[in-house]
């Protein structure tokens, strides 16, 4: 018997106010109950539609712990089918992309399939006669996800009925995505450049509370960026400008007082983004090219308005996250309490200048790839963390940095920098989707 | 100048790996050409380190801060100290351009990185590309080439 199974109390008991159980981070039960409602009751981000430009592309990944194919039909749309074949179960795909050709075949018993999941033969199928076929599982082919929308290339689906549609649970987050795209002369992104892939021994949480944790970098990442500035000083001494890996590194390093007021905004349903006002993305300097490129797109004003947007991470609740000014986005999915894979994704900005999506590939790789200084410096905080919860002398974790009772009546807000409302946001969130259905 | 015999170039390699493994990190540094690269691809058989993501493409300028971060005081990732051991085949000498002052090896690789009860094993190829400067060998660029380039990985916080 669980302790939270079937206990919506038990799960809400979890967030306070101010501070969570570990139970979210460590329990095994919960990280089921996850996987169960509040990945099925919130909208997933599965891929980008420019992974599968051409008509029977297909691109395997999992929502939750479902294996999942995001697929271009024949008539061009996008299609997200669980990665099951309904005769036995066999996996349909097993690369991560490919071209099914007109339809799927399963390599088991070449049942196939069209690219809308569509049952589409069965080899000797008289075999099935009067054996009531047509009343089973498996006759009506593979089972698409329930719910799926196709936001300006960026695919999310979510598993079950419950929960808000797909404009409800966004919102004005959606902004984000938005600027993302914008920023494309043509308005128009493509992923490029590959994946990174780091596996953390942590909980998926840490990770998404990390984005919007600004009262880190000038601690956690003294090691690396502070040491990066170190070393520009003296290799460099008086330089004017900054080897490319020290302008990306450097601004970690800034002092509280910049984190304070580049601002968070919170919206509804546990999203937010850290960098209102500023980021440290705001002082890269300009890809010869780019702006005039931009102009011409959009006139000088408009161009202006995209570009002046330095938001730093949005963080798409539960487990997505977009970092507009650099064209990435990040996917944490969650293998196991103490498990999880972070996936770092590029884009290239349709006709923009070669030289931003080089910066843009210069940043993942220094702060994103299982050899990133930076990325070593959290890892390190996480992993530490999911020990140091085993600690039972104190279960809860303290989320309390500019805590007003106020808040909670609010639901959006551009609040200091250096809070941990965003946080709170997400718990709240978590609660709510967690027990939406049980 | 006189050219490098084969058995220098095979040498340096040997020598390239030993340095690592005893973490001399300041006479490792030292081999490489002032523009010299160390390059990991994230991708098999990848051509591009400009327009295709990699694990690593270092300069002279970024490897001499990781060497710098293994050493500081609030290097917490590296308390302690990973630990790491190369097993190399015998290098082999893939091209020798004594007109263009260029000498390519290829040595298969496994490679291991320790650190607390974590161990972790990887297999590769380097592919050096070494110059003559004033008199040394110095590596133009240093290719690490993952087996499973493309896998999900866990930390790789020292060198291959
Ligand atoms: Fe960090």
């Amino acid at each position: 018997m669980g302790r939270y199974k079937n206990n919506a109390k038990a799960v809400h008991d979890l967030v306070r106010e101010t501070e969570v159980h570990r139970d979210v981070y460590i329990d095994q039960e919960v990280f089921d109950l996850e996987m169960d409602h509040l990945f099925a009751n919130t909208w997933i981000y599965v891929g980008h539609d420019s992974q599968i430009p051409n008509v029977g592309d297909y691109y395997g990944t999992t929502i939750g712990r479902q294996p999942v194919l995001m697929v271009r039909h024949s008539d061009g749309a996008v299609h997200v089918l669980y990665n099951r074949c309904p005769h036995k179960g066999t996996r349909i795909t097993i690369d991560t992309c490919g071209n099914a050709g007109k339809f799927f075949r399963c390599p088991y018993h070449a049942w196939s399939f069209r690219t809308d999941g569509s049952l589409l033969a069965i080899p000797l199928r008289k075999g099935y006669e009067n054996t009531g076929l047509d009343q089973s599982e498996a006759v009506k082919g593979i089972a698409h996800v329930k719910h799926m929308k196709n936001y300006r290339g960026f695919v999310f689906a979510k598993m079950s009925d419950s929960g808000p549609g797909f404009e409800d649970y966004f919102g004005e987050s959606l902004s984000t995505i938005d600027n993302m795209v914008d920023r494309s002369p043509a308005g128009r992104l493509e992923i490029a450049g590959g994946v990174l892939r780091y596996m953390h021994n942590c909980n998926w949480k840490m990770l998404v509370e990390n984005l919007t944790d600004t009262c880190h970098p000038m601690a956690a990442h003294e090691a690396s960026a502070g040491t990066a500035i170190e070393v520009w000083k003296k290799m460099a001494p008086g330089a004017n400008t900054k080897h490319p890996a020290v302008e990306i590194y450097a601004p970690f390093m800034s002092p509280y007082e910049f984190f304070e007021k580049m601002g968070i905004r919170i919206w509804r349903n546990g999203h937010g983004h850290t960098g209102v006002h500023h980021s440290i993305h705001s002082d890269y300097s300009a890809i010869p090219g780019y702006f005039d490129n931009m102009v011409a797109a959009y006139g000088e004003t408009r161009a202006k308005a995209i570009l002046d947007e330095n938001r730093h991470n949005t963080s798409y609740f539960p487990n997505f996250t977009v970092k507009g000014p650099i064209q990435s986005i990040r996917l944490f999915k969650p293998l196991a309490p103490d498990k999880t894979l972070a996936e770092s994704w590029t884009f290239r900005l349709v006709d923009a200048p070669d030289a931003l999506l080089e910066r843009t590939l210069t940043y993942n790789r220094l702060v994103n790839a299982p050899t990133s200084i930076l990325g070593h410096d959290d890892l390190e905080m996480y992993e530490r963390a999911q020990e140091g919860l085993h600690v039972d002398a104190n279960p809860w974790v303290n989320i309390q940095r500019l805590y007003d009772p106020a808040e909670l009546e609010q639901e959006t807000a551009v609040i200091n920098g250096t809070s941990e409302w965003q946080m709170r946001n997400q718990f709240r969130a978590w609660s709510k989707f967690m027990t939406l259905s049980m | 100048m006189s050219a490098p015999t084969d058995q220098d170039l095979i040498g340096f390699v040997v020598h390239e790996a030993r340095l690592i493994d005893q973490h001399r990190f300041e006479e490792w540094l030292d081999l490489f050409a002032e523009d010299g690269h160390y390059w990991m691809p994230l991708e098999w058989g990848q051509t591009d380190p400009r327009l295709t993501t990699s694990l690593m493409y270092d300069d002279k300028v970024l490897l001499r801060i990781r060497i710098e971060r293994l050493k500081g005081n609030r290097t917490f990732s590296q308390k302690p100290k990973s630990r790491c051991h190369h097993v190399l085949q015998t290098p082999q000498i893939e091209t020798r351009d004594e007109a263009a002052n260029q000498y390519v090896t290829w040595t298969p690789m496994h490679y291991v990185e320790t650190r607390l009860d974590e161990q972790e094993l990887y297999a590769a190829w380097a592919t050096h590309t070494l110059t003559m400067v004033g008199g040394k060998l110095k590596i133009k660029l240093k290719r690490v080439d993952l087996v499973n380039c493309d896998a999900a990985l866990r930390s790789i916080q020292l060198f291959m």
